[in-house]
């Protein structure tokens, strides 16, 4: 990790922040576009002020589904990646299985979850696990199963038993490729989270971001769609950089203090 | 009246005895051939020979790490496999230091004592006898001998290449192994670690008294350890020479400038050559 200081980090990322802004509202003035187009900044920063409240809970409650969700898909992923390295059959079995979370279409399966689940926060979660799900399985599989043939001659010196070589060996060797896991499906839990919002609302319960842009959007609302929009992506960048951060903490203990990556 | 023996080898037969050893990988590469072998208790022998001649093979199987396919090979009395789960009492230290990342030095010297059968207290386990040390005092008596006590709880990534290879070295001795497997294990060090290290080990051996089978590939460092050095030729893995090693003992480094030394390391070169 580059022990730059954070003002040297973000400084540039802003100023290209600040100049694509600029940029964007002098088009907007220059051409007259019609706000429900393309609204200047000035007009989503005005609809996110008057709206800061709803785009707040909006917020919170797609968070919430987000981190329950990416939660969940690190136990899961983690279990069945344990499953996977006990077992050469078993990996082989249900690799493929594994895969379909990755390929398949979730806009298509999300209908079917609000069939069998109805809608609320528990089918919103179960989009954003199925999104999420796949980058720690097979990230957790792989540090499980590269484990250098030294360590396990290692252990099988002691006659360490399977479950020895899984909890002393296996388990904290994939520590690390389970946080590259956990990174990667932060940005999509948030994602899906925002999709199973699409289809599976809250109802009365309150809505989120997803149901936001859906109906912002339905109504042309396009200031507001930008503000929420906006609120999605800074949700996306909040969970990353914590996950992130979390990590570098894990990795920094697990390696002791001098930690070069 | 005789106290019947609870030790599982008789006294007088080698540790590791080895007769028309031969090892067939499941490809069918003919590894090892017709290997005569004999390792008595307390006694240092050094295996030489070209890379891929087999040294790490012989070394793997005698750990009961790899089965033999033909001859016999037994380890205290026992085949290499159960002497490895059963008798417990060989240790192996390997080319990497191969210490875990996440575990302080302490508890990377201390693993072994944490697996298997020595803090199982099974009562169907007829090894009773074994020491059964207390693991925090038997870690501070190796740390103390590799001279890594103030390092106790730095973790490896902290540790120069010669300190882990201490604590690899602490690691191994940490159960009082009465037969230690060393594969190449200072190769990878640069030349004045590699003296100090050989000088250290030489220390150990004759303070722990175990047998050690050491696999290197430099032939004076097997001059400067063994009592014997075996030397090994490739396709099929063989024992060509064997010579022994009748320097005095305690060996300083500065032995290595002796004529006795020039001309048994002389000796072992024009050996090795012969025999590729």
């Amino acid at each position: 990790m580059t022990r730059e200081p954070l003002r040297a980090r973000l400084l540039p990322p802003l100023l290209v922040f600040a100049l694509v802004v600029l940029l964007w509202q002098l088009l907007c003035t220059a051409f007259a576009l019609p706000v429900y187009l393309v609204p200047s900044p000035a007009r989503v920063a005005a609809a996110a002020f008057a709206n800061a409240g709803n785009l707040a809970t909006a917020t919170a409650l797609t968070a919430t589904a987000a981190v329950l969700g990416l939660l969940v898909s690190l136990t899961l992923g983690t279990a069945i990646a344990v499953l996977f390295s006990q077992s050469r059959l078993l990996a082989r079995s249900l690799y493929p299985y594994a895969i379909f979370l990755q390929t398949v279409p979730i806009v298509a399966i999300a209908p079917l979850i609000v069939i069998w689940f109805g809608t609320g926060l528990t089918s919103v979660v179960l989009v954003a696990v199925m999104i999420s799900l796949f980058p720690v399985i097979t990230n957790g599989t792989t540090g499980l199963t590269r484990v250098d043939p030294q360590y396990l001659e290692l252990f099988a010196m002691r006659d360490a038993s399977r479950r020895q070589v899984l909890l002393k060996l296996r388990l904290p060797g994939a520590v690390p490729y389970i946080v590259t896991g956990a990174k990667v499906s932060s940005g999509l839990a948030v994602i899906g989270a925002i999709v199973g919002e699409f289809f599976a609302g809250y109802g009365s319960a309150g809505y989120g971001l997803g149901f936001l842009i859906l109906q912002t959007s339905g109504q042309l609302r396009t200031a507001d769609l930008f503000a929420a929009i906006l609120a999605c992506t800074l949700l996306g960048l909040l969970m990353f950089s914590a996950v992130s951060l979390l990590g570098d903490l894990i990795l920094r203990r697990w390696r002791g203090r001098e930690l070069e990556a | 009246m005789p106290v019947p023996s609870t030790d599982l080898s008789p006294g007088p037969a080698p540790l590791v005895l080895a007769r028309g050893l031969s090892l067939r990988f499941p490809g069918g590469l003919l590894a090892l051939d017709g290997i005569d072998l004999e390792l008595r208790r307390g006694e240092l022998l050094a295996i030489v020979g070209p890379s891929g001649c087999g040294k790490s093979t012989l070394l793997r199987a005698v750990a009961g790490l790899l089965p033999t396919t033909g001859g016999t090979l037994t380890v205290a009395g026992l085949t290499p496999e159960l002497a490895r789960r059963q008798w417990g009492r060989q240790a192996f230290v390997f080319q990497d230091p191969t210490l875990l990342p996440w575990r302080s030095v302490h508890d990377n010297v201390r693993l072994p004592l944490e697996l298997g059968r020595y803090l199982k207290t099974d009562p169907k386990n007829d090894l009773k006898n074994d020491p059964q040390p207390d693991p925090e005092a038997a870690v501070a008596r190796v740390l103390a001998l590799v001279g890594l006590q103030e390092f106790a709880g730095a973790h490896p990534a902290e540790l120069s290449g010669g300190m882990r290879m201490r604590a690899s070295l602490a690691r191994a001795l940490v159960t009082r192994p009465e037969l230690l497997l060393l594969d190449e294990p200072f190769g990878a060090l640069d030349e004045l670690t590699r003296e100090r290290l050989d000088q250290e080990l030489l220390g150990l051996w004759q303070r722990d008294g175990f047998a050690a089978l050491a696999v290197t590939h430099s032939l004076a460092e097997a001059v400067l350890l063994a009592d014997r050095v075996l030397v090994m030729r490739p396709r099929p893995g063989r024992i060509t020479h064997t010579l022994t090693i009748d320097l005095p003992r305690p060996r300083p480094p500065e032995i290595q400038t002796t004529p006795a030394f020039t001309a048994l390391l002389a000796d072992l070169r024009a050996r090795i050559q012969e025999s590729t």
